[in-house]
């Protein structure tokens, strides 16, 4: 049962062949027999789960039920949920109940998917191993001595075990896309303004994006046909109407112009890992598509530059964290600074601290012009390479990350070695483009994904040349086997 | 440049961050390297670009001046640290 698609859940639910509350009962057996080991989720949410269910069963008794009624599925901590814990991972919000629903978490909701709890990520997203938690780091379901990626590494673990058939995800500067690789998913971060961000809690306002995490193409192409839309509850929001993404998943790959930047093959991509996309680029041309050679010269300035933006505009979006409205407060503060400093000092942990720092000083007088107007500018020129490039080409593949998934520890104690684990990914978040992590192989017994990067808007395009490689692979349905 | 004890203890006083003094020296070797990390943008001569600060170059909306939240300071502040009589407590800053 957990290893099949939305579409043939939706059509095991609306036959009558089973029940949404025994499908979620047999999704929440999974977690409770498996999240022990993988500490993928930081609540479960049982109750309203089995009430959600419950309705959606009625819904499809009066034959009103929609494509994702009465399935289940999981939201990463970040977004708000009515009436829910929203932690963000931080002990700062371990007791935070949101007062009200994120826009995406409504629109899920009023689709009658079913939410089964909250998953783990790294503390307020800012991360790539899920190791910043204060619920503790989440284990990759391929090998448990190793990192999930993140930072949502929770969702990606959850699903990798299928226990939850879709999760949400948000992608600053590849959350999404480098634990899609880390644990064989297929995972997508749309166009900047694509996915309300209202009631998402902010890291960087800039660059944040939310978007599914699945099995594969279609699964998340449904579940992204629910996300996407324009809310005018978030100002960044675009009006734009929303394709049907799963319209044309099965266009042919005839005649696509693929580009493959020399940059993303360099110094610092593991060789079994570069075997592997190499390979899955050989399936594209067998399918019709054309290869080139590109260049994105700017490529080396995305991690200097996101690391500017995003501390910068998080220590500003932290700032409403002073433990007077909501949030951690000390115990006895002497004064008001007490009452900051202390609640701050306590509730968050040190790499937010680390990046609140950056960004606090980035944008102390005197310095404004020399980081964050010049990380504006590079932001230009890194965003000014893609669109040269896609005057020749439509889309962009290389690898998601450098790497295979690595171990629990190897690179908590130095932050900028972690920084690298995102060196494709980040630039997409810094030009606000979509891109994509799509299985791709295994190296080593570890999963690679490949990742393909679109102009903007165009998910369909994504999403319908990753499901046309998964017609001819089946890279994407491997499941670690203690989770089959 | 290369940021010392003092410049640290600044800096979290600025963002309003109570950090152990032990922990000061990790701090700055951290932050150094982030920054060295961040220097590399002076590499690129970025004098006759313009800043980026939104992928899609939008401009804030505007709409009609009316009221579209109602208020909901019970459920708000049932969530505070610390409320009494509809109001956020903190400790005395006026004597």
């Amino acid at each position: 049962m957990h290893n099949k698609t939305l579409s043939e859940l939706s059509a095991l639910l609306h036959n009558g062949d089973i029940t949404s509350v025994e499908l979620t009962k047999h999704f929440l057996n999974r977690i409770k027999t498996h999240n022990g080991n993988l500490n993928a989720f930081i609540s479960i949410t049982e109750e309203s789960a089995l009430a959600q269910a419950a309705a959606a069963d009625k819904q499809f008794a009066e034959k009103t039920a929609g494509k994702l009624t009465g399935i289940p599925m999981a939201h990463k901590d970040i977004f708000c949920t009515k009436g829910v814990r929203t932690s963000c991972a931080s002990k700062m919000l371990d007791k935070f109940i949101a007062p009200y629903d994120a826009t995406v978490v409504e629109k899920i909701a009023a689709s009658g998917m079913v939410m089964l709890g909250k998953t783990n990520m790294d503390e307020f997203a800012m991360g790539s191993s899920n190791e910043t938690s204060f619920y503790g780091p989440v284990k990759n379901p391929w090998d448990i001595e190793r990192v999930p990626g993140g930072s949502s590494g929770g969702s990606a673990a959850a699903v990798a075990a299928r226990l939850t058939p879709v999760a949400t995800g948000t992608d600053t500067g590849g959350s999404i896309r480098q634990p899609s690789s880390l644990c064989n998913l297929t995972g997508l971060k749309p166009t900047y303004g694509r996915v309300s961000r209202y009631g998402m809690i902010a890291f960087a306002s800039s660059l944040d994006q939310a978007g599914p995490m699945a099995a594969n193409a279609e699964d998340a192409a449904l579940l992204l046909n629910v996300m996407s839309g324009f809310d005018e509850r978030d100002s960044t929001s675009v009006e734009r109407d929303v394709p049907d993404y799963t319209a044309n998943l099965n266009d042919s790959l005839e005649g696509l112009r693929i580009g493959l930047p020399k940059e993303y093959f360099g110094e610092g991509l593991s060789p079994e890992v570069a075997v592997t996309i190499e390979a899955a680029i050989k399936e594209f041309e067998k399918l019709g598509a054309t290869v080139k050679e590109i260049s994105l010269p700017n490529t080396a300035l995305a991690i200097p530059t996101y690391y500017v933006v995003a501390p910068a505009e998080c220590s500003s979006n932290l700032s409403r964290m002073d433990g007077v409205r909501f949030g951690h407060r000390c115990d006895d503060p002497k004064d008001l600074l007490d009452l900051y400093q202390r609640s701050r000092g306590e509730g968050f942990g040190d790499e937010v601290k680390r990046r609140i720092m950056i960004g606090t000083y980035a944008l102390s007088a005197g310095y404004y012009d020399a980081y964050y107007l010049k990380a504006q500018k590079c932001r230009r020129l890194i965003s000014d390479d893609f669109q040269q490039a896609f005057e020749e080409v439509d889309v962009i593949m290389g690898p998601t990350a450098p790497t295979t998934a690595f171990k629990l520890g190897d690179k908590t104690d130095d932050p900028v070695a972690m920084y690298l684990a995102d060196i494709y990914t980040i630039n997409t978040n810094l030009a606000g483009l979509p891109g994509m992590s799509v299985p791709a192989g295994f190296a080593g017994g570890l999963p690679a994904g490949l990742q393909i990067i679109g102009n903007y808007f165009d998910e369909a395009r994504l999403l319908n040349v990753a499901h046309r490689y998964q017609q001819v692979t089946d890279w994407h349905k491997q499941i670690p086997t203690a989770f089959q | 440049m290369s940021l010392d004890k003092s410049d640290v203890e600044k800096i979290a006083h600025l963002a309003r961050l109570a950090i152990d003094e032990s922990t000061i020296p990790d701090y700055a070797r951290d932050l150094n390297n982030i920054l060295t990390l961040v220097e590399q943008m002076s590499a690129v001569d970025t004098n006759e670009v313009s800043p980026m600060a939104h992928p899609l170059d939008a401009h804030q909306r505007l709409r009609e001046d009316v009221v579209t939240e109602t208020d909901q300071r019970e459920l708000f502040q049932s969530i505070a640290p610390k409320t009494e009589a509809g109001v956020y407590l903190v400790p005395q800053v006026i004597e």
